[in-house]
């Protein structure tokens, strides 16, 4: 069905957080660490202070409280230490947005520099073994004998892969607008992926009783993950507001957002993987290397998707992170699984060329019965179903495998497949359904970032009230409503969706109210492996005078459980795929190595997917419904789209080139290289 | 200083700080807050309306240089209560997700709709290309929507091409 917010949307009336109406706002600029380490000697604020309009600095001169528990990328203008370039070490309030941040600019920092470290290798000395991984994985997992299984292949491969790092670069800059009342409650408007956890992390932050703090996130534009944690606008806000006495809006410019509103961490990933002569996997390893700062550890999920994926009876998995005086990392679309995926799919290519084996085949002979590390039956695995869909939907039979010998004038043209795969999550969440004037409502805290949960809960409540959905008022976004998870982890609709069900069904006993709280039913969950699986289809073109690559198709099968609304998750699976796509060919940020921080920082710089690049991208879904989840059957579809897309388009350039680029993203320097 | 322009069809006189871009005077001074700052540098077409008529990244004009011109915002797109034709569209077609390049997306597209001549794509510069899909693509390319709705971004616009 239309998205029930569409109209607001292509009106221009829906509001974000930047843009609620306030009287007598001000605004905060922050200022940015010009060092990567060492300490701020002394801020000079009294030219700034002298400027039109300018009614406080805040600093390490005069910190402001906050909690001394706060997380350390929130704790603002606490320690005169500075972790990474970029970081707030200061912020003008001005009466105006020019005002600020002229002011801004007129606010001197003296530094004691240290000499930095930025540089992620697999060889630096800094290197550890985290004790867990997100969301709480084991670092490394080991079965059988991996050396073993290598020496008795008939085939090996030993590749290593490395992404950079990647920003997420929702469209809507973080921002907040932050107002205190006269009894000391504050009320946030926020970019926040989850109003109730932006609640939780401003009043801790502030040292606050939760109930202080009221979080408004209604409309949020994107997130990918960015708006996942609270950032240090929403606390930057709340801080100037208290100081200035005034609402006080702050907005970050997309420099700010690449420093510190997090990134994917670059990886460097060594795959080994043996096979026998009919292409069953006789080993797998995965290792993965990557950074964290020295704020926080942040320890993605890099390998844990051979976990996962192919039968083996000898497995390891590994992760070793360095503490870099960098930005603390943080979650970006399918964290872990995407940059997993793309070094484990395209070594799985490499091994079917080297065992002279069909990539899809390859894949269908090596699918497990069971989860291949921990032994556990799938809730639903349709893997092969989605490489035998895609395959036939492509064309694939008609392919020749080999490598570099399709030409059509200056462009070569090849074709690339990769498995994705996601996990099907649920958290406890809390719902409220009344009726109201005949029709119904439906509270949760949940958030619409454009997934398009608005939608999709009036859809699921309407399917549980037995009502259609235009009888269906579904309030979300705010911590006033019923507490409720991130939308985060492709969990929001089945997390959600679970409570909004158990209430309607509640409300359908009662004849008035149902109140729902799911806590206790997903700890009866039983104990399965809950996945999402799926099959990506490339064919690009790669001009063999400029290296320049075009995806002239790009087809996603998957089997992700009972899909709540076609038109919206053909969107969503749609949208993962682009990013994918940007993320094989064009998205990178480089690293400053000589003076710390990002040397890349706006959107002329780091590329995403346009119009012109996302042609012929289609997406399609198996039937599946999966009632061991939750009463929708549904696993998550936000991140799956992303997982397996830069595997499938690097395959499908080696099989275009027959020239294997390692790095990512694929430039046209990269394809062009082997000719220097 | 004061200037005055129309804005969506009505004369506004604001006294603004030269400092200060067409962008935020819209969406600070005049609460029309239906073009969107994505970058600020005119990278990414979310602050996208029409000036005079011809499509403008509206964070790149200084609000002084607009004096006496006619702006035309998301806000003044539809008649009343009946959408835009593009509007319409990009519902039907489902041509955004989080909904912040929308407005951007949709003052672009309506401004294209009146452009004529070739673009990078078109083969033959002798004739009209006509708005086909590519043509569509390669002209709505300065407005970035990170979730990823090109695809049916162009076949909304399709549908509306004359």
């Amino acid at each position: 069905m239309n998205r029930v917010e569409g109209r607001v949307k292509v009106t221009g009336l829906a509001t974000y957080a930047a843009e609620y109406p306030a009287e007598n706002v001000a605004y905060a600029y922050p200022v940015q660490a010009q060092i990567a380490k060492g300490r701020v000697k002394r801020i000079d604020v009294a030219q700034a202070l002298e400027l039109p309009g300018v009614l406080a600095v805040l600093s390490c001169e005069d910190p402001p409280r906050v909690a001394e528990d706060a997380d350390p990328e929130l704790a603002l203008f606490q320690r005169r230490d500075v972790a990474y370039r970029g970081q707030f070490v200061a912020a003008v309030v001005a009466d105006t947005y020019e005002n600020a941040r002229a002011a801004a600019a007129a606010v001197r920092v003296d530094y004691d520099p240290d000499d930095h470290d930025v540089r992620l290798s697999a060889d630096h000395p800094g290197l550890y073994r985290p004790d867990v991984v997100n969301p709480g994985f084991p670092t490394d997992t080991a079965k059988g004998d991996v050396e073993a299984g290598l020496a008795q292949a008939a085939t090996t491969v030993d590749v290593t892969y490395e992404t950079p790092v990647l920003h997420n670069n929702p469209m809507e800059p973080h921002a907040a607008l932050a107002f205190w009342d006269a009894e000391g409650r504050l009320l946030v408007y926020d970019t926040a992926q989850g109003a109730s956890g932006s609640r939780a992390a401003i009043a801790k932050t502030l040292g606050l009783p939760p109930d202080r703090v009221r979080v408004v996130s209604r409309h949020v534009g994107g997130g990918f993950g960015a708006k996942g944690t609270t950032r240090p606008q929403a606390v930057l806000a709340a801080l100037a507001a208290r100081e200035v006495r005034r609402p006080v809006k702050i907005a970050l410019t997309r420099h700010q957002m690449f420093d510190v509103t997090g990134y994917r961490t670059p990886t460097i990933q060594r795959v080994r993987i043996g096979a026998d002569a009919e292409g069953r996997l006789t080993a797998l390893e995965h290792v993965a290397y990557e950074q964290t700062s020295t704020l926080l550890e942040f320890a993605e999920q890099t390998a844990v998707v051979g976990r996962v994926m192919y039968a083996t009876p000898n497995l390891r998995t590994a992760h070793r992170l360095v503490r870099l005086d960098v930005s603390t990392p943080s979650w970006m679309r399918a964290p872990g699984e995407c940059p997993g995926m793309y070094a484990l799919e395209s070594a799985m290519d490499e091994l079917a060329y080297a065992a002279g084996l069909d990539p899809v085949e390859l894949r269908v002979r090596n699918d497990p019965e069971t989860e291949p590390e921990g032994g556990l039956p799938f809730s639903s695995r349709n893997l092969v179903g989605c490489l035998r869909e895609g395959a036939r939907r492509f064309g694939w039979e008609r392919r020749d495998p080999a490598p570099g010998i399709r030409r059509e004038g200056e462009w070569l043209v090849g074709t690339g497949v990769a498995a994705s795969t996601y996990p099907a999550r649920r958290m406890p969440c809390q719902a409220v359904a009344t009726v109201r004037d005949g029709d119904f409502l439906v509270q949760v805290a949940a958030a619409d970032i454009g997934t398009g949960a608005r939608t999709a809960l009036t859809r699921i409540a309407a399917g549980a009230l037995g009502v259609a959905p235009d009888r269906v008022h579904v309030e979300l976004g705010d911590s006033d409503l019923p507490r409720a998870p991130v939308a985060g982890g492709s969990m929001g609709t089945a997390s959600w969706g679970s409570a909004v069900v158990r209430a309607c069904e509640e409300l359908r006993r009662d004849g008035r109210e149902g109140r729902a709280d799911t806590t206790e039913e997903i700890k009866r969950d039983a104990e399965l492996a809950r996945h999402a699986f799926g099959a990506q289809f490339a064919e690009v073109r790669v001009s063999s005078v400029t290296g320049e690559v075009r995806v002239s198709r790009l087809l996603g099968v998957f089997a992700a459980g009972h899909i709540v609304d076609a038109k919206l998750a053909r969107s969503q699976f749609l949208g993962g795929m682009t990013m994918g796509m940007g993320m094989a060919l064009m998205e990178e940020t480089p690293i400053d190595e000589e003076f710390g921080g990002f040397l890349h920082r706006d959107l002329a710089q780091y590329h995403v997917p346009v119009c012109a690049d996302a042609r012929h991208v289609e997406a399609v879904w198996l039937e599946e419904h999966d009632d061991a989840l939750n009463p929708m059957g549904s696993k998550g579809i936000g991140e799956i789209g992303i997982v397996g897309t830069a595997a499938a388009i690097g395959n499908a350039v080696f099989h275009a080139t027959g020239h294997r680029v390692r790095e990512l993203p694929i430039t046209p320097a990269k394809i062009l290289a082997p000719r220097f | 200083m004061n200037i005055t322009l129309q804005v969506n069809g009505a004369p506004r006189t604001v006294d603004v700080d030269p400092r200060m871009s067409l962008l935020d005077l819209l969406r600070e001074r005049l609460g029309l807050i239906g073009a969107k700052k994505g970058c600020d540098h005119g990278q990414c077409g979310a602050c996208t309306v029409l000036i005079d008529g011809r499509r403008a990244n509206s964070c790149l004009a200084l609000a002084v240089a607009v004096d006496g011109s006619e702006v035309t915002t998301v806000e003044g797109l539809a008649s009343g209560d009946d959408l835009h034709p593009l509007q319409a569209a990009f519902i039907e077609h489902d041509a955004f997700q989080c909904g912040y390049c929308t407005p951007g997306q949709l003052c672009s597209a309506a401004g294209m709709l009146g452009e004529p001549g070739p673009s990078a794509v078109t083969e033959d510069l002798t004739v009209d290309p006509g708005l086909t899909p590519e043509e569509i693509a390669e002209r709505m390319s300065g407005n970035l929507c990170r979730c990823g709705a090109y695809v049916n971004i162009v076949s909304a616009i399709g549908e509306v091409t004359p």
